[in-house]
């Protein structure tokens, strides 16, 4: 799909924007999970603003989404605000009693398909979503976004083992892989290891990419799309916390409200207005 | 005359999936078992065989019900209500996905291979999910409804269904109703409420209690949730002494909720439970096992004389 580089700025402010918004949310609600948003950012609003095709929330041939690190939730609503299914004001109300905002997503929010927030599950979901849609005879692409220190769940590899099997070319997982978990970095809490030998050996086609490039992501979804009889995984090598320095690969701001002086200069940081 | 429950069941799939389209099958490597495999052989490209990977099943199942399918979950009662818990309440039931999750061999009934293989919490645990229904055949043509039924309602429903042959209790054609329980014997000294193959031992001991001059009413709940309450309460009322019976452990179980019930309706019946108590089981014969876990006819008869007794 073309990314023209007027369009790559459109969405590279784009970022900027939503990154700012969503810690301004988590900042409000006093709660969240900002590392994981910002790692996130260019994965789900390349994915929601350019490539994924959503006429409508309930269009039956719609591109699905999974977000198996539900966590990262407030990049998602903003990207769903964009979309125009959710009301523009309601990044305000994230966390709240009576928001369409949950402090992790739920199908009864609209344009979200699968609840997610238990890590480990949500591909295996995706897995059934792109089962279906192929039993359907519908073009539609399923994307599942996993969190790396997710991949610590077995589940993860149950889905990694039976994807395959059922020759799911609609299906393209995508690992945020920031290095960094709740409880410290990847390495130290429970090591990958070669991340790219064990989705190949469990069948998958593996694209590395760079996961804050537009360019390159775009790419990599093209060649997630062209590859037949087997499901696509990308290792997107991506930054906790990026886009605000004292946050970059940081595991204190994985799940922690921020304070006023860091809102301060996050904010300056981003370019935004308090 | 018996039927072996999970033949009934398999059978019955097959024929959904004639009829309908969307249905689709899953299963964790049991399907020889589960006799999903029925329905497998008749539409391979509608039968999805997951390996021993109930949480990637369940999980599947959930993606599939989005897109219009409606999954039947199959394998073994235990493993399914354990390690495919976490995909059923966050997935199956927060999302309130038509996802049909089928126990095939419920309590006991996998007598032989011990207690690691028997399902006797599994009521407890599903019971306790909202949007969740839990409905317990007790004969083929109540396992023949329950299976028609679950694919009809949108929405998940928990199957409990036993490896065994029961009884055959209802005619063909007889007409249940969702959320509904059946008298299937009247009486006026207790009632007992059963589940499964406690319906059939709870009969065969209101027949040796007649003839001691105790007058017993059987009810079949059928559908442990939701549960019949206007009728358990009428029942309870009626007979002024109540005995809950069940192939599961006493707490959590079809008991509990009749005792809810009952607490809620304000009805002070004195009441008995038939049910294991609080042990894990172990290796036997069917029949052996019901007897050491205090699961038959004569457990049900002493509970009954216990409950009329404190009156």
């Amino acid at each position: 799909m073309e990314l023209t580089m007027d369009r790559q700025r459109e969405l590279e402010a784009l970022c900027l924007r939503f990154r700012r918004e969503v810690l301004t949310a988590i900042h409000k609600a006093q709660s969240g999970h900002p590392g994981g948003s910002l790692s996130v950012c260019e994965i789900l609003t390349l994915l929601y603003q350019h490539r994924m095709h959503i006429p409508a929330p309930d269009d039956p041939d719609r591109d699905r989404l999974v977000l198996c690190k539900g966590h990262a939730a407030p990049m998602l609503y903003r990207n769903l605000i964009e979309k125009g299914f959710l009301p523009a004001d309601c990044m305000d109300t994230l966390r709240q009693l009576g928001s369409p905002l949950q402090g992790h997503p739920t199908n009864h929010t609209p344009g979200i398909d699968m609840p997610s927030g238990p890590l480990g599950i949500g591909l295996a979901a995706a897995q059934g979503m792109a089962i279906g849609l192929k039993l359907n005879g519908s073009p539609a692409r399923v994307y599942a976004v996993l969190g790396d220190g997710e991949l610590d769940e077995g589940a993860v590899w149950e889905a990694a083992a039976s994807a395959p099997k059922f020759a799911l070319d609609n299906l393209c997982a995508v690992v945020d892989y920031n290095k960094v978990q709740l409880d410290g970095t990847t390495d130290e809490i429970m090591p990958l290891r070669d991340l790219e030998a064990k989705w190949q050996a469990f069948g998958w086609h593996v694209i590395r990419v760079n996961g804050h490039d537009l360019r390159a992501l775009n790419r990599a979804f093209d060649a997630a799309e062209a590859s037949r009889g087997v499901p696509t995984v990308l290792i997107a090598d991506t930054v906790k916390g990026k886009g605000v320095s004292f946050m970059e690969g940081q595991a204190g701001w994985h799940g922690k409200a921020i304070d006023k002086d860091s809102y301060a200069k996050a904010m300056a940081e981003l370019g935004g207005a308090i | 005359m018996g039927s072996s429950i999970r033949d009934v069941y398999g059978a019955a799939l097959a024929e959904l999936g004639a009829e309908n389209e969307n249905i689709v099958v899953l299963d964790a490597d049991l399907s020889g078992s589960t006799k999903s495999k029925v329905f497998g052989q008749k539409f391979p490209e509608r039968f999805f065989n997951m390996g021993i990977a109930e949480s990637d099943m369940v999980s599947c199942a959930a993606g599939l019900a989005t897109t219009g399918k409606i999954p039947f979950v199959n394998t073994f009662t235990v493993f399914l209500t354990t390690l495919g818990l976490i995909a059923t309440r966050a997935q199956v039931c927060y999302g309130d996905l038509n996802v049909k999750l089928a126990g095939a061999y419920c309590g006991m009934s996998d007598a032989l291979d011990g207690a690691t293989h028997h399902a006797t919490e599994d009521i407890a645990v599903m019971r306790a999910l909202p949007n969740m229904r839990v409905v317990v055949p007790s004969d083929a043509e109540s396992t023949r409804w329950a299976t028609r039924w679950a694919a009809e309602h949108v929405g998940p429903v928990y199957l409990r269904l036993s490896r065994t042959e029961y009884p055959d209790l209802y005619p063909a054609g007889t007409v249940f109703e969702p959320g509904k329980a059946k008298i299937v014997r009247e009486g006026t000294d207790c009632t007992v409420f059963a589940i499964g193959i406690l319906v059939h031992k709870a009969l065969e001991a209101a027949e040796s209690l007649a003839a001691e001059g105790i007058s017993v009413q059987v009810v079949d709940l059928l559908s442990v949730k939701p549960i019949d309450g206007a009728l358990v309460a009428a029942c309870a009322k009626k007979t002024g002494a109540v005995v809950c019976a069940e192939e599961h452990q006493i707490y959590g179980g079809a008991g509990s909720a009749v005792a809810e019930v009952l607490a809620h309706a304000g009805v002070g019946a004195p009441t008995e439970f038939v049910g294991i108590r609080d042990v894990f089981t172990e290796t036997g014969k069917y029949d052996g096992l019901l007897q050491k876990y205090g699961l038959d006819a004569d457990a049900v008869v002493r509970a009954v004389k216990k409950a009329v007794e404190r009156k």
